[in-house]
């Protein structure tokens, strides 16, 4: 029987805690950032928190010393607010930070390095390449590219070894597309991810931690009738999702084991989404992991919870509770 | 939270057996009106929220820079509408708009040679949505609409979203080419298509900063009249000339082929929403009809607003103020072009607020747009003003809300940018995979 995602109800008579949810920042998700954050901030003043929102600017600073809140919670998709450096930021300021701390950031933030990670665990993951554009000028493309699909074979992915929602993600089907791929990726970010296409089930697992150890929430399996790309992320009606996802017991408990591998493998806290492909003998291959998941109405992990049998702002506010005890 | 794994309490709850069917987050996805079918989530529109932040130069919006409007007397109009007009203002008004403010509308098209009556001018709530009534008034899904190549996004949305098919005529340095214009309309006309609009903005051209040359006029004129298409003549731009006189409307030229669309978004503030179109008689009382059908009538507050500014401020003035600013800052940006992008060509408009930057040989600017924004520098994609794919080899870059100085530091980050993309590109032999669709949808940063 699986234990249930403690979720305490906020106790009587507790003054209501205060929440900085920071979202915006300059990544190129800031768009979905100030979503998730508008969603987040909307259900914790549903349980009776206290809320500000604050973009990252040259205000915020400030603003989290005058007011001391709490929890600070970056829902900062990108850049700063997933590389660890603005958490650096609030454990300066000596303020309770919900999610990961800065170290466990900067290992999930970095896809070739997670994934080197993960797979010196013993989790399997898709072979790959981490492929900065300095190498290409180098030793020009075509030989490398060459080298590439004759080591990897084809399909292959070629994603931005950092950053989210799909941007700069192509799937390769030929040879012929590999260039354009890399072209698309580097507009992005200078390091590409070349990784083998496992070709399967895609699913993303979220975990909570409200202070009593990591639980996977049920995994969501994700169909589009073509990549799951940004408008298959965002525009509601696009992507089909199944939760939990349609498979057997073996497979769903071996996605969730994985998904909790991660999440304590890396040291990650409170929060984390695995997104993972199962393949056709049933095995699940890690792709990568988000310590600010996405939060927004067509989101993966707010889909879990609710699943789950939980009302988000119940679950966020454990969440913050834990953070506000330092767990 | 190190501790390993427990194998018995790897899920959480007790979720409901496997759905059969899964969930698409939208109970009435089989509802939705065919016409929605193009509509996607844009990653271009979504890199545009960060143009939006101080640290980004963004030639991409086509805001006019309001700081150079006399606020203290802006807000004693609005007291005064309210004090003194309350009761009108604040009421329900004619379909066709407030009767003083059209014949106001008289006298400011009267500076481009227009000369209609009162009962000719539809108020609208700002140009564009004169554009979707004329687009409703006359568009079956399947009709072509004849536009410009390239032409304004906010258009193209429009004729998208009435499922017209979008037939672009080539331009060159003095706007329309009107053989090729006469050319298309035959093509079309012996390929049995139905023709209902030529969509035109002849003056200071949003995207591309040209002009339709005065001498051009009469001759499109004409080719639109031999082949029965009804011309909309976009002007919103027309008292925004960095030198000389205005040029004359089509309108002032033919008063039954031309519906005539005009705002005082960019001459005055875009935040009234208040535009025009003049229409012969028969046509202009359907754009009535269609128009309180949508809206029952325009806002009154906005209209005796415009109409208290133009009858007690010297508009005239605040339109050559606007004029002077912005050919100072067309000036920053065509020398910026100069000094820091020699290996790209642009055009040089005479007024209105945009220049079409033609990119070096291989470049996509929708493929280099994330660049840029991690340079910090934004701008509008060619993609976004043609209806069939083209144009991502040119960008449209906007003067108008940026000062000189940002303008030039602007131009000089996107130089960096290039100079990336290039290496880029030369490197690999190959632009990106062109997944990026075109902007759909104009969105208010870059109409």
């Amino acid at each position: 029987m699986a234990a249930p995602l403690v979720v305490p109800g906020a106790g009587p008579g507790g003054r209501a805690p205060t929440v900085a949810v920071l979202a915006g920042g300059l990544s190129h998700e800031r768009d979905v950032s100030l979503r998730s954050g508008r969603r987040v901030a909307e259900a914790l003043r549903g349980t009776g928190a206290e809320v500000t929102v604050h973009d990252v600017d040259a205000d915020l600073v400030p603003a989290l010393r005058q007011l001391r809140p709490d929890v600070v919670w970056p829902l900062l998709h990108g850049a700063t607010g997933e590389d660890g450096s603005v958490r650096d930021v609030v454990r300066m300021l000596g303020l309770h930070l919900l999610g990961s701390g800065p170290r466990a950031s900067r290992l999930a933030w970095s896809k070739p390095v997670a994934k080197t990670v993960m797979a010196r665990a013993g989790v399997a993951t898709p072979e790959h390449m981490a492929l900065p554009q300095a190498l290409f000028r180098e030793l020009g493309a075509r030989p490398v590219l060459d080298l590439v699909v004759e080591h990897l074979g084809l399909p292959l992915v070629v994603k931005p070894s950092r950053g989210g929602s799909a941007l700069g993600v192509t799937l390769v089907a030929s040879r012929d597309e590999l260039a354009g791929a890399m072209v698309e990726c580097f507009s992005y970010c200078g390091t590409a991810l070349v990784e083998r296409a496992v070709v399967g089930t895609e699913v993303a697992v979220s975990v909570l931690d409200t202070g009593t150890g990591p639980v996977a929430l049920p995994a969501v399996e994700i169909v589009t009738d073509g990549p799951y790309d940004y408008d298959a992320r965002y525009n509601p009606g696009r992507t089909e999702y199944f939760v939990p996802a349609r498979l057997d017991a073996t497979a769903q408990a071996a996605v969730a084991e994985l998904a909790i591998a991660v999440h304590t493998t890396l040291g990650l806290r409170h929060l984390s989404r695995t997104d993972l492909v199962v393949d056709d003998d049933g095995v699940p291959w890690f792709l990568e992991v988000n310590v600010a998941p996405g939060m927004t109405e067509t989101s993966l992990l707010p889909q879990a919870v609710e699943a789950a049998g939980h009302d988000l702002g119940a679950v966020y506010r454990a969440l913050v509770d834990a953070a506000a005890s330092g767990a | 939270m190190t501790t390993p794994p427990a194998p018995d309490r790897t899920t959480s709850g007790t979720p409901t057996s496997a759905a059969a069917a899964g969930t698409r987050l939208d109970p009435w996805l089989a509802s939705y009106a065919a016409r929605t079918g193009g509509m996607r989530a844009s990653e271009i529109r979504a890199l545009f929220a960060v143009a939006n932040r101080p640290e980004v130069v963004s030639l991409a919006g086509g805001m006019p820079y309001l700081a150079r409007l006399p606020m203290d007397q802006l807000a004693d109009i609005a007291g005064r509408v309210v004090a003194e007009r309350g009761l009108v203002a604040l009421q329900y008004g004619s379909g066709q708009g407030d009767e003083t403010l059209r014949e106001q509308i008289l006298e400011v098209m009267r500076l481009q040679g227009i000369e209609a009556h009162p009962d000719d001018v539809v108020v609208t709530t700002g140009s564009q949505q004169a554009l979707d009534l004329v687009t409703r008034v006359f568009v079956d899904p399947g009709d072509v609409v004849v536009a410009e190549a390239p032409s304004y996004v906010g258009a193209l949305g429009v004729f998208r979203a009435y499922q017209a098919d979008v037939v672009h005529v080539p331009i060159d340095a003095d706007g329309l080419v009107p053989a090729a214009l006469d050319e298309t309309l035959t093509e079309l006309a012996a390929a049995g298509r139905r023709v209902k609009l030529l969509y035109t903005v002849p003056n200071f051209h949003n995207p591309a900063g040209v002009s339709l040359a005065s001498s051009r006029r009469p001759q499109v004129l004409e080719i639109a009249r031999r082949h029965g298409v009804l011309v909309v003549e976009d002007d919103p731009y027309g008292l925004l000339g960095f030198e000389g006189e205005p040029r004359a409307a089509l309108r002032s030229m033919d008063d039954e082929g031309v519906l005539y669309l005009g705002s005082f978004s960019k001459t005055f503030a875009p935040g009234y929403r208040v535009g025009w179109v003049v229409a012969p008689h028969a046509i202009r009382e359907k754009l009535v009809l269609a128009s309180e059908s949508a809206i029952l009538s325009p806002s009154n507050a906005s209209q005796l607003t415009v109409s208290c500014y133009l009858a007690t401020y010297d508009w005239r003035s605040q339109v050559k103020d606007y004029r002077e600013m912005y050919r100072e800052r067309r000036d920053a940006m065509v020398g910026a072009l100069a000094d820091h992008l020699p290996s790209a060509t642009w055009t040089v408009p005479e007024g209105g607020f945009y220049t079409w930057v033609r990119l070096p040989e291989g470049l996509d600017a929708r493929e280099m747009l994330p660049r840029a924004v991690t340079a910090l520098v934004a701008y509008v994609p060619g993609t976004a003003f043609y209806f069939d794919g083209r144009g991502a080899d040119h960008m449209r870059l906007s003067f108008c809300y940026p000062t000189p100085d940002r303008i030039r530091e602007g131009v000089r980050r996107l130089a960096g940018v290039v100079t990336a993309e290039r290496e880029l590109v030369e490197l690999f032999g190959a632009t990106g995979g062109g997944g990026s669709p075109a902007v759909q949808a104009p969105g208010p940063d870059v109409a």
